[in-house]
């Protein structure tokens, strides 16, 4: 049996911008923690993500940032604590439930349909925002269409975000590295999520190619109006783009604020440059 | 947009799935002349149900494995629910219905449902495990099946059906038919089954195939194979889909077993063993994962070659290895693809 933390609201002390002050938050972490292996992979994470938030989670390699979205999207059942998604617990759902109730997620190293198309890609994640069912599609009634016709439209709709409805029909796999990251986060989207968490976007990608990547960002988040948190190594992006950081090592979290607070916090110096050490 | 924009967009598909109809069409036409002007010899003559029923073995299977991606062992199972549940019920049928396409089309639909059933219900355990151990398990169960249809015994009287295991207990009136035998199997079948059923048949498979995958469960089907966790973490129920494409598979499978069984007088569950099974797989991984009209090929001929080598008496198993290997090594040689793609229009425009 698994212990389970009772919900106790504590303040999380999250950084939320003004305008998510006064509404619910999207995401509420308490005391959430997993051991795997017999060591505390994350321990008493507590955040607060305000619904139109985009927040930062950083820190050094092994520090468990990744852990946390696995918890979140529930690859990994945690040991301790509570997540509550839109004020509601989380608790026994399994990754696909969590993605139906407002998670959507893009992967480190890139997990695309690789065989599909590109527009496959997108039409496979509003699967269930289709109703059809299988008698359906076998004979091609009416809704059968109409709904096809409507899903791929919106398909393309969202790929004209990122400039790639002209690659629409090439397989996922053939797509150059940096169209395949932005196809994960339109596939993302396309399951219309609230919280959307991205894993090392701009892994590997250029400077022109990152400061693409953060006007990308920026535009989904004015046109969808969601909350994202995304985990980066690429400071100049995480510095420009969160509106508040929490930084993680050993699995706990070590500050928390706006970017120019953690920039000047000594305990975030130490974790990533070590201690001065005194003569 | 209109859903003729929709199919352009998927010209490539679109090409393959008309030429997959065009050719097996052609094929039936030019079979069915041959025979009517007696060109054909008796024995290919009476190879044509069967070649019909491999063929849509071979593309109820490429659902499960080249589609959704699941190496299933045991398909010859199913084939053999369906063929004794077909022909049971065209017996029992046998004095209501006197139309014999009517009845046969009725048999296959009865060996349809309870193949899905026999395939949803092995669905329930074998689709939790992945791989190698999927394909165990379903090996198991396809003798499982044989094993229990070898002990089954059913037939009918005036007091209605009984059925019995192990043992002849039904104890059957007189006047009584004992239609499953155990290990005897069926005997004195009505042979109904005709080459246009065979024909019908397969486009029905190639219907409910091509048309599944290009609907939002075939690119579910298509998504769990290519990528199991990004495909959680879209909101995609990886059970229901994969027991979707296994319950298809193993209906199709059931209607063509019942088709196959119509063709001979006797049928025993020893005829869907596991060599079956592994023929069955060979034509969809000849042919091609995936491609539906390499595997109807690959059925074709593999059903043709091994009488066509009866003339080399005991060189013929090794002259038929032979010819396998040569097949796959051409299949995936680089430069026989490299001219196929130089000679073959269709392939050209989609190298572009």
């Amino acid at each position: 049996m698994k212990a389970k933390t009772k919900y106790v609201p504590v303040p999380s002390k999250a950084i939320l911008p003004d305008r998510d002050a006064a509404r619910d938050p999207v995401l509420e972490c308490v005391n959430l923690g997993i051991t795997l292996g017999g060591i505390k992979a994350v321990d008493n994470f507590n955040l607060t993500i305000g619904r139109t938030e985009i927040a930062g989670l950083i820190g050094p390699n092994g520090a468990g940032k990744t852990t946390v979205f696995n918890l979140l999207t529930k690859v990994y059942q945690p040991t301790t604590g509570t997540i509550l998604l839109n004020g509601r617990d989380t608790h026994g759902m399994n990754t696909m439930q969590v993605n139906r109730a407002g998670i959507a997620r893009t992967f480190q190293n890139i997990r695309l349909f690789r065989n599909l198309s590109v527009v496959d890609n997108v039409k496979a994640a509003m699967n269930n925002e289709m109703h059809y069912n299988m008698f359906s599609a076998i004979l091609r009634l009416p809704n059968y269409r109409r709904e096809e016709v409507a899903a791929h439209r919106r398909a393309l709709k969202l790929l004209s975000i990122f400039d790639m409805q002209n690659m629409a029909d090439v397989p996922a796999g053939s797509l150059p590295y940096g169209a395949q990251r932005r196809l994960e986060i339109v596939r993302a989207l396309a399951t219309n999520p609230s919280l959307l968490l991205l894993d090392e976007p701009a892994a590997g990608m250029n400077p022109s190619e990152t400061a693409d990547l953060m006007d990308n960002i920026r535009k989904v988040h004015e046109m969808f109006q969601i909350a994202i948190i995304l985990i980066e190594h690429d400071m100049s992006l995480v510095m420009n783009i969160c509106e508040g950081i929490c930084v993680l090592n050993f699995g706990q979290i070590i500050a928390k604020g706006t970017p120019d607070e953690i920039q000047n916090n000594p305990a975030v110096i130490e974790a990533y440059l070590g201690r001065r050490k005194e003569v | 947009m209109t859903m003729r924009r929709l199919i352009n967009l998927k010209r490539v598909e679109a090409r393959r799935i008309y030429l997959t109809y065009a050719v097996v069409i052609a094929a039936y036409v030019i079979c069915q002349v041959m025979s009517s002007t007696k060109f054909l010899s008796s024995s290919m003559r009476g190879m044509l149900v069967p070649i019909c029923a491999y063929m849509v073995m071979s593309v109820s299977l490429n659902l499960v494995v080249g589609i959704s991606g699941e190496l299933s062992l045991g398909h010859a199972g199913f084939m053999s629910v369906g063929a004794f549940s077909g022909v049971a019920s065209a017996i029992l049928m046998q004095g209501v219905i006197t139309n014999a396409p009517v009845r046969l089309a009725l048999a296959m639909i009865v060996a349809a449902v309870f193949a899905a059933f026999a395939g949803f219900v092995i669905g329930i355990p074998v689709l939790r495990l992945k791989g190698d151990y999927l394909a165990i398990v379903t090996l198991a169960f396809g003798e499982i099946i044989k094993s229990l249809l070898n002990n089954f015994y059913f037939g009918m009287d005036s007091q209605g059906l009984h059925f019995s295991m192990l043992t002849d207990t039904t104890r059957l009136l007189k006047g009584g038919r004992l239609i499953i035998r155990g290990p005897m199997g069926i005997s004195g079948i009505q042979k109904i089954a005709t080459f246009p059923a065979g024909f019908i048949l397969l486009m029905i498979a190639l219907m409910v195939v091509f048309n599944l995958v290009n609907s939002r469960s075939g690119r579910a089907f298509m998504a769990i194979r290519d990528d199991r966790i990004a495909a959680e973490s879209i909101g995609l129920d990886i059970t229901k889909y994969k027991m979707m494409a296994f319950v298809t598979s193993a209906a199709l499978a059931g209607a063509a077993g019942a088709l196959f069984a119509m063709n001979y007088s006797t049928i025993v569950a020893n005829k869907f063993d596991f060599n079956t099974s592994i023929l069955i797989l060979v034509f969809v991984v000849l042919g091609g994962q995936g491609n539906m009209l390499g595997g109807i090929i690959a059925a074709a001929v593999l059903t043709i070659l091994p009488e066509k080598l009866r003339q080399f008496s005991d060189y013929r198993m090794l002259l038929y290895a032979i010819i396998l290997i040569v097949m796959m090594l051409a299949t995936n040689n680089d430069e026989i693809k490299n001219f196929l793609n130089r000679i073959n229009p269709f392939r050209r425009k989609e190298a572009e």
